[in-house]
């Protein structure tokens, strides 16, 4: 009945954990003078990336961090055996375009801002499965690409509301492999899709919390671990709210994650100087942030263990405008520097 | 909606005392969570918001009544001169959303800069910008309204019934 790999109830445990071989980040303007700033390989200095709209601009993004990332192993696209990528845009263009260009067998994913979470989860268990050597996984969002479909035109005069996040702009990509050196993933804890009954579409935080906290306390649960095994839980796009609500959450669970629990939301922008409101969100946050930030910490050896979860809001906006309510999902993955 | 309303389909069971004891829980979870939610958010604030549109909305009023007192000086009768005021504001709107300034001001303004006919202009200057890309026809034209029409609608809606109520008071 119970399958080899799995370990409780809803958590993968890889037998030979694949290795993290390199990872590449590629970030706008804003975020670049963001406190990370220093953390991501490449900084543009201008939202269109020298392309005419900036749907081009993302893609173009994508495609380059995908490269990046291959040339840091030292490989060729040749020897990538899948790439896994997806993005916000309506029908996944600007990952669906970049494989296009790349010619690298290509499977699309959706999870909203859990995409890169995803998107890891499934390159680990390709590897661990035999199915493929090298996988790249890989997602991109843009401020202004994510405006203009989900909300007003950019250079509309509208006041956000506090509880808005800001959607990053750039992308990230992380190749694994079986062997290499570099930190490993040891666990994913695959996110269930829960829906809490909030609509307003300018407070994700408080929709996709609960989500990562059912993810979180399942991973414990499975596992058999708590907080004080990790040196760090970072939830992806949560934002201040989020953070909050997930923190007061676990602990009404008896998890107290007070010390050391954080979210790439809050990371990336200065809160006080940025004008950000919540905090960041889109594909891009989680991924920019694990991408430079805390890949730098795992293979400092700042951090030996850390539980990322990708947090994703599953609405459009016209399940939203027909009064849906905005279903929200975490995928936890466990990341070790062994 | 009605059952009326909706689509034909198998009529309806009632609910078993265990459904109903389920659906319950699930409204009064969501109650429960929506209050934790509420007493998480950071509050908008209320006091600051309408004083920034009070004193922009009035700045784009006053400047509005000095090129009417302009072109009254310059001989357009009232009437004239509030109709060449509105297209001045109209310009000055779509100039500025033009420069990626307006936005700016809508940001701290709020509705002081949205009710002004500025604002008006702004609505639709900004998505013609914006949808250029996606051609003259399916974007510029038919985007250009998007936030506008609605204005639109609903203004030719309460004119037409005030006109109605002034026809039959009359």
């Amino acid at each position: 009945m119970s399958a080899p790999k799995r370990v409780g109830q809803h958590t993968i445990q890889f037998a030979n954990p694949p290795v993290i071989v390199a990872t590449a980040s590629i970030v706008g303007p804003k975020e670049g003078e963001g406190p990370l700033g220093n953390t991501f390989d490449m900084v543009i200095d201008d939202s269109y990336f020298g392309e005419e709209t900036w749907e081009k601009a993302e893609r173009k993004m994508l495609e380059e961090a995908v490269k990046m990332v291959i040339a840091k192993a030292q490989l060729k696209p040749q020897d990538i055996d899948f790439l896994l990528a997806g993005d916000l845009l309506n029908q996944t263009i600007s990952a669906n375009y970049a494989a296009r260009t790349l010619g690298i067998p290509f499977l699309g994913l959706y999870g909203a801002c859990s995409t890169m979470y995803e998107g890891m989860a499934l390159a680990a268990i390709l590897i661990d499965g035999g199915f493929a050597h090298h996988v790249v996984a890989a997602c991109s969002s843009h401020y202004d690409t994510a405006e203009r479909q989900y909300r007003f035109p950019t250079e509309q005069g509208v006041q956000r509301p506090p509880t808005a996040q800001w959607t990053v702009t750039g992308a990230g990509a992380v190749l694994m492999a079986p062997v290499g050196n570099g930190p490993r993933i040891t666990h994913a804890t695959i996110g269930r899709v829960l829906d809490v009954g909030i609509k307003d579409p300018n407070d994700m935080g408080s929709a996709m919390a609960p989500a990562a906290v059912d993810t979180i306390v399942r991973h414990f649960q499975d596992t058999g671990r708590g907080p004080v095994d990790y040196d760090l839980i970072i939830t992806g796009d949560l934002g201040r709210v989020g953070h909050e609500i997930a923190t007061k959450l676990l602990g009404e669970q008896k998890y107290d994650v007070s010390k050391n629990y954080s979210d790439c939301g809050i990371l990336i922008y200065d809160h006080e100087r940025q004008d950000t409101h919540a905090g960041g969100s889109g594909c891009a946050c989680s991924a920019v942030v694990f991408a430079g930030h805390l890949m730098g910490k795992l293979n400092e050896g700042r951090y030996k263990r850390i539980l990322g979860v990708g947090t994703g809001a599953l609405l459009s906006t016209t399940a939203t405008q027909q009064g849906e309510s905005i279903p929200g999902i975490g995928h936890g993955v466990v990341i070790e520097k062994l | 909606m009605t059952d009326s309303t909706r689509q034909p389909g198998p009529p309806k069971k009632p609910l078993t005392l265990a459904e109903q004891v389920k659906q319950q829980k699930q409204t009064y979870d969501q109650q429960a969570y929506q209050r934790l939610a509420d007493s998480v958010k950071p509050r908008p604030r209320v006091i600051v918001n309408a004083l920034n549109a009070f004193w922009i909305g009035g700045i784009i009023s006053a400047l509005a009544q000095i090129i009417t007192l302009i072109f009254a000086s310059a001989g357009l009768n009232p009437r004239d001169a509030a109709s060449a005021t509105v297209i001045v504001m109209i310009f000055l709107g779509a100039f500025l959303t033009g420069l990626g300034i307006y936005d700016e001001i809508g940001k701290v303004a709020g509705a002081g800069s949205i009710i002004p006919i500025t604002g008006f202009a702004n609505s639709i200057v900004a998505p013609a910008m914006e949808f250029k890309r996606e051609g003259f026809v399916f974007g510029v034209a038919a985007r250009m309204f998007t936030i506008a029409g609605p204005v639109l609608v609903y203004g030719f809606i309460v004119s037409v019934l005030i006109g109605l109520i002034a026809y039959f008071l009359k």
